[in-house]
């Protein structure tokens, strides 16, 4: 019902741009440069274009734009109800509701807030629910160990620890072999250390995997720390982009970190405090 | 896995000093804060096998029984002791009528819950899965329901005729409405991120039901199917009083004419034995198949 949808989520006629999705063989391997310039020739695996959604004829996404490239890992910011989820939902196909435009690949998966893994299915068959044809425990394991979790493939989910349901939920989402991955707040509910670890090991997978991603958060360090480019999103449109050039792996002590962080702050409505001595307040 | 509260030994010396005291309300400055041990599981529990445990109960009350009976409180045309039921229906055994009729019995009520299990969870698949299913079906079912169906029989004897259909069909009747009732309310307990999960899977709607909203609603059919067994036999009780000529209810009829409380008590505890071994199934099935539940297990 969602995965396998065609050129998704839109009734209006598509023009041709998912062919480009197919041609990103070579993007696939190697992960996109962080620095890539604006407007090369990288295929496009998200665009959006005149985007409308609306509750009770309230838009929350208002005539929404949005391009993302192969490869790219793009962090979307916003206050709470700001409709960032909303625009998360929507390019997972679980929310068609929609006027305009939205293209995206047939190849997605989405990690959500909560691990939402079936709690009566053990973790190697959660990793394969919904997967096409009879694919062997063995495929399964494999994902399970990318995210360090081999071990745990026979256990039930009830026995997972909070940081090992949301790995278990990265390796569902990562085992289809995503052309765009989304990420609905998976850190939200870990506690600080685990996210610390989660974050690092979402770098790895991206930088060996070289899909999109598509990172919702509230977290302004997490979207300085792992993405390309960091979008803010306000009444509905996407209101702000901001670049992150850094190389990686990225130093929170950096003061260009510091920098990035305290101008999406701002940019937020959060002030940074007067005395410059103290840490912002979002300091995880 | 309990954290419990004072050890019923004595606590360590500290309890001493401070029980000379009168318990103060807040700890002043420099005042010894009460310990208290925690007293690990393991040292508390009884270590009693769990059968022995629930056997425990009946058999007391067995007991309890034998000692009215020899004492006279209960005299033998009241209630037969014990002991004379035992001899009883070690005749009755023996003669080959009582298990004939367990047969008999037994046959009724698998034929019956196995209709009703297929009317009462298909009806609730159909109204559970589907909105248009619901406004057909629903209403109908719970109209049906607040009828008593025992209040069916002289209807369905007059339908069925006398012979095993209309036995049948009051065990089906009563056991597909606690059916339809749980599964109903089990599919649709199902968590609704569970299936936007499920979609965000790539599963298909048939993938859904089978991967998702089936077993979602496993713990609601599991109740159901408890209560419906309970109903199962008290519909076979009454379908068997009437116009019956074989069977557990025959037997305790026949005996009511000639007068033999021992005879009917050995078939209520006949009944009570398959409620038991209906129990058991139950909970062996739970067990197998709600292992996955990270619910209260009682301590």
């Amino acid at each position: 019902m969602a995965t396998d949808v065609h050129r998704p989520v839109t009734g209006t006629p598509h023009r041709g741009d998912t062919a480009s999705q197919d041609t990103r063989g070579s993007a696939d391997t190697t992960p996109a440069p962080p620095a890539a310039p604006p407007g090369t020739s990288d295929p496009t695996v998200v665009r959006v274009a005149g985007l409308t959604r609306a509750f009770d004829g309230r838009p929350v996404i208002d005539r929404l734009h949005l391009d993302v490239r192969a490869g790219e890992f793009v962090a979307l910011l916003g206050r709470s109800g700001c409709g960032k989820s909303t625009l998360l939902r929507i390019l997972a196909g679980l929310d068609r509701d929609i006027e305009g435009t939205a293209l995206v690949p047939r190849r997605k998966a989405v990690a959500f807030q909560a691990p939402r893994l079936m709690p009566w299915k053990r973790v190697w068959r959660n990793v394969l629910l919904g997967l096409p044809g009879k694919p062997e425990r063995g495929v399964a394991e494999h994902a399970l160990e990318e995210v360090g979790l081999g071990h745990r493939a026979q256990a039930w989910p009830k026995t997972l620890s909070g940081g090992e349901a949301q790995r278990a939920s990265l390796a569902r989402a990562l085992v289809r072999e995503p052309d765009l991955l989304l990420l609905d707040e998976p850190f939200g509910a870990l506690d600080a250390l685990t996210r610390v670890k989660a974050q690092r090991l979402v770098d790895e997978l991206w930088q060996r995997r070289g899909c999109a991603v598509l990172l919702v958060t509230h977290d302004v360090e997490e979207a300085v720390l792992l993405a390309d480019r960091v979008l803010v999103m306000e009444d509905g449109v996407i209101a702000h982009e901001q670049r992150i050039d850094l190389p990686r792996p990225r130093d929170i002590a950096d003061p260009r970190f510091a920098a990035l962080r305290t101008g999406l702050l701002e940019r937020l409505g959060v002030e940074a405090p007067p005395a410059p001595s103290t840490p912002p307040p979002k300091a995880a | 896995m309990s954290i419990s509260h004072a050890p019923p030994q004595p606590a360590p010396d500290i309890s001493g000093k401070e029980s000379d005291r009168a318990p103060s309300p807040g700890p002043g400055p420099g005042a010894r804060p009460e310990l208290v041990a925690l007293v690990p599981t393991s040292s508390r529990r009884a270590r009693v096998p769990r059968w022995l445990r629930r056997t425990t109960g009946p058999l007391l009350l067995l007991g309890l029984w034998q000692l009215l009976s020899t004492t006279g409180v209960l005299t033998s045309d009241v209630l037969a002791s014990p002991e004379t039921i035992a001899r009883v229906a070690g005749n009755l055994i023996e003669d080959g009528s009582l298990t004939s009729a367990m047969g008999v019995s037994l046959q009724r009520v698998a034929i019956g819950l196995l209709l009703g299990t297929l009317v009462g969870t298909g009806l609730a698949l159909v109204s559970g899965l589907f909105r248009i299913g619901e406004d057909l079906v629903d209403a109908s079912v719970q109209m049906l329901r607040t009828v008593p169906f025992v209040g069916l029989i002289p209807l369905f004897i007059i339908w069925f005729g006398i012979g095993e259909a209309p036995k049948v069909a009051i065990i089906t009747l009563g056991v597909s409405f606690p059916l339809y009732l749980n599964v109903y309310a089990g599919i649709r307990g199902v968590d609704s991120q569970l299936i936007e999960a499920g979609e965000s899977l790539g599963l298909s709607r048939w993938g859904l039901v089978r991967h998702v909203i089936l077993p979602g609603a496993l713990p609601g059919a599991m109740t159901g199917l408890r209560y419906s067994l309970g109903i199962a036999w008290l519909a076979l009780v009454f379908a068997e009083q009437i116009n019956a000529d074989a069977g557990i209810g025959f037997l305790m009829v026949q005996a009511r004419d000639f007068l033999r409380t021992d005879v009917i008590v050995v078939c209520l505890i006949v009944y009570a034995f398959l409620g038991l071994l209906a129990d058991f199934v139950v909970r062996t099935l739970e067990r197998l198949l709600l292992q996955w539940r990270p619910t209260f297990t009682g301590r």
